[in-house]
């Protein structure tokens, strides 16, 4: 039975991972782009969560009101000044700038708010939970999480194939150029995807501060679960990274079954182990 | 009239930069009987930067290859060499440089992995394999766990009898491998391997249609720089004498400063990383009461060079005056006779 808990507690924190990696698999998928500060955007959503309770005394789940749209307009803001001055065939530009903001990030967010760990209280939300069997209970927190990243992952598949903005996003992904050729403003296109990716940030940092102790440093590691996440599922596909999550999840809480010091190898070699098996994913969409 | 071609790889600068160049070293290599202790540990940290700086450029100025998990090596090295001297009774001097090969050794499994990347992927990929090394050493209990190791006193005593003794041979170490890896780039960028991995940079789909062995050239790139910064990782924690999983795989001191330096400094160059290290160690010593003040700097003036100025410092001065230090490129000079 302890097999079986482990698995359904990994199945919920892959819910948490799905959202950390939507954001970077989308901007992949429009700009071809890698965001290394992605971590980091998420702690920075956490620590504007913290702030917004902090101020409204409100219960946290109505920072996301706050944060959603503060991060989106963030990722549009930097995306048009900085982002879109480093786009082009050269790989390193976008690379090491945003590899100089996860540092800037991390020593600001330091110099703030100082390195001591944090986590916001959610009250009941934190301790209720559903029996499903006699010694299997699931916390009504970690299933709030995953069904939001269903429902985000659903929405943005929604939004990509139904919205005209999402055909021009898929056209983008497909081709940029001949895109541009058809009247479209690249530079204002990937400024959307940024926005839409943001929000998207300022969710999963929101649940992060409610699920987890957070500081400023550990932004790093969660971009690599996200990467994981997205690699795991192939590329260019949002379901394949919610299935990519979920593996992630289910492989680290098989991980720290064997020896709590195992929980982020198991993690890191369950991804290993599908780039040696399957180097385009398991359900690719695109080329890489 | 008749047109005569010569081929010309150095120049009057480089022949100056060369003179002055010898003369700096002597001075340096004299470091110990003129320089204070802690000028002498800064020296050393100025050519471990060096070298670690050297390599990055090499992989991703050259070689096309981001790679932000190079602690990987950093960290393998320290730790082979710790392992050798306490375990295997190595001679520490020989195990720095066998912990150099092991880390080579280590590195070419692992290409092989992280090349089933590209581009950015690659660089994200290289980081998550440095983690998996950095989680697996903390499990290792026999190197000491999460809390890491001391070298013992007596292989500590047995590189030199005195601190001092001591002190001196790592300095020069240091200087030497400094040297060592602005000698290996220089020498790879002027053999067919350099021009190979130029024209991989430039356009990789047209130099393997003409010939070039791009993913070999890639490997063995790879390889050699992970060999050299793993005989880097064994001086700095030969230097220190204690290591840990979180000081020697520390993405911030062994990757992150160092790109800085280059970008800084300029990148694809040789005369970048030294430039870019030089600038570095100058803001340390302004900034470095700052805290993460400090860090913010640099992480901004490192964004800022890549946004307006992306071939940096050594970039702006070759393109104003077409200097080049090391004779590593050719320029064609047609000479007309009547």
């Amino acid at each position: 039975m302890d097999w079986v808990n482990a698995i359904v507690q990994g199945i919920l924190l892959g819910g948490l991972y799905a959202l950390f990696a939507a954001g970077l698999s989308l901007m992949f998928g429009v700009m071809r782009f890698v965001n290394i500060a992605h971590g980091d955007f998420i702690v920075l959503g956490a620590y504007g969560a913290m702030v917004a309770v902090a101020v409204t005394g409100l219960h946290p789940l109505w920072a996301l009101v706050v944060v959603v749209p503060g991060m989106a307009a963030l990722g549009y803001v930097g995306q048009r000044v900085m982002l879109n001055r480093t786009l082009g065939d050269d790989i390193l530009p976008p690379l090491l700038v945003t590899f100089g903001f996860s540092v800037i990030i991390q020593n600001v967010l330091l110099e703030v708010f100082s390195a001591d760990s944090q986590k916001l209280q959610a009250g009941w939300l934190e301790t209720a939970s559903i029996k499903l069997a006699p010694s299997l209970n699931i916390g009504v927190m970690p299933l709030l999480i995953f069904v939001s990243a269903v429902a985000v992952i659903g929405g943005l598949q929604a939004f990509f194939y139904k919205s005209s903005l999402g055909r021009v996003l898929r056209a983008t992904s497909d081709d940029q150029d001949t895109v541009r050729l058809m009247g479209a403003n690249n530079a204002q296109i990937f400024a959307y995807a940024t926005a839409i990716a943001s929000a998207v940030v300022g969710i999963a940092g929101v649940y992060l501060a409610m699920r987890t102790n957070f500081d400023p440093s550990v932004g790093p590691v969660r971009l690599l679960f996200a990467f994981e996440a997205v690699i795991i599922g192939g590329l260019g596909n949002l379901w394949g990274t919610l299935a990519g999550g979920i593996i992630l999840g289910v492989s680290q809480a098989i991980g720290a079954q064997i020896d709590p010091g195992m929980q982020i190898l198991a993690g890191h070699i369950a991804f290993l182990v599908v780039l040696v098996v399957k180097p385009r994913g398991l359900f690719p969409k695109m080329k890489g | 009239m008749s047109i005569s071609y010569t081929v010309q790889r150095s120049t009057r600068a480089s022949r100056v930069a060369m003179t002055i160049g010898a003369f700096i070293l002597i001075v340096l290599l004299l470091a110990p009987y003129w320089a204070g202790r802690g000028d002498l540990r800064m020296l050393v940290e100025i050519f471990y930067y060096l070298a670690l700086a050297q390599m990055w450029s090499l992989l991703a100025g050259y070689g096309g290859l981001v790679s932000v998990g190079q602690q990987a090596f950093v960290g393998l090295g320290g730790y082979m060499m710790f392992a050798l001297a306490a375990f295997a009774g190595v001679p520490p001097l020989l195990a720095l440089v066998l912990a150099g090969v092991i880390t080579a050794v280590i590195a070419a499994p692992t290409a092989l992995i992280a090349f089933r990347l590209q581009g950015a992927y690659f660089a994200i990929g290289t980081w998550v394999i440095a983690e998996v090394f950095r989680l697996t050493f903390a499990q290792i209990t026999s190197l000491g766990g999460g809390s890491g190791m001391s070298l013992p006193a007596g292989i500590v005593k047995s590189i030199a009898s005195s601190r001092a003794g001591r002190e001196h041979l790592v300095y020069w170490m240091a200087m030497a491998i400094a040297l060592g890896s602005i000698l290996m780039v220089f020498l790879l960028l002027r053999s067919r391997w350099g021009l190979a991995m130029t024209a991989i940079r430039d356009s990789e789909a047209a130099s393997e249609s003409l010939g070039v062995e791009t993913y070999i050239t890639k490997f063995l790139v790879y390889v050699a720089a992970a060999g050299m910064t793993g005989f880097v990782g064994a001086l700095i924690f030969l230097q220190k004498l204690r290591i840990s999983p979180d000081a020697a795989f520390s993405v911030q001191d062994w990757t992150a400063l160092v790109i800085f330096i280059v970008v800084i400094g300029g990148i694809g160059s040789i005369e970048g990383p030294i430039i870019g290290v030089i600038v570095f160690f100058a803001l340390r010593e302004i900034a470095a009461d700052w805290g993460s003040w400090y860090l913010i700097i640099l992480g901004s003036v490192a964004v800022a060079t890549m946004l307006f100025a992306p071939k940096g410092i050594w970039g702006l001065i070759t393109s104003r005056w077409d200097i080049h230090l090391f004779p590593v490129g050719r320029r064609l000079i047609v000479t007309k006779k009547d």
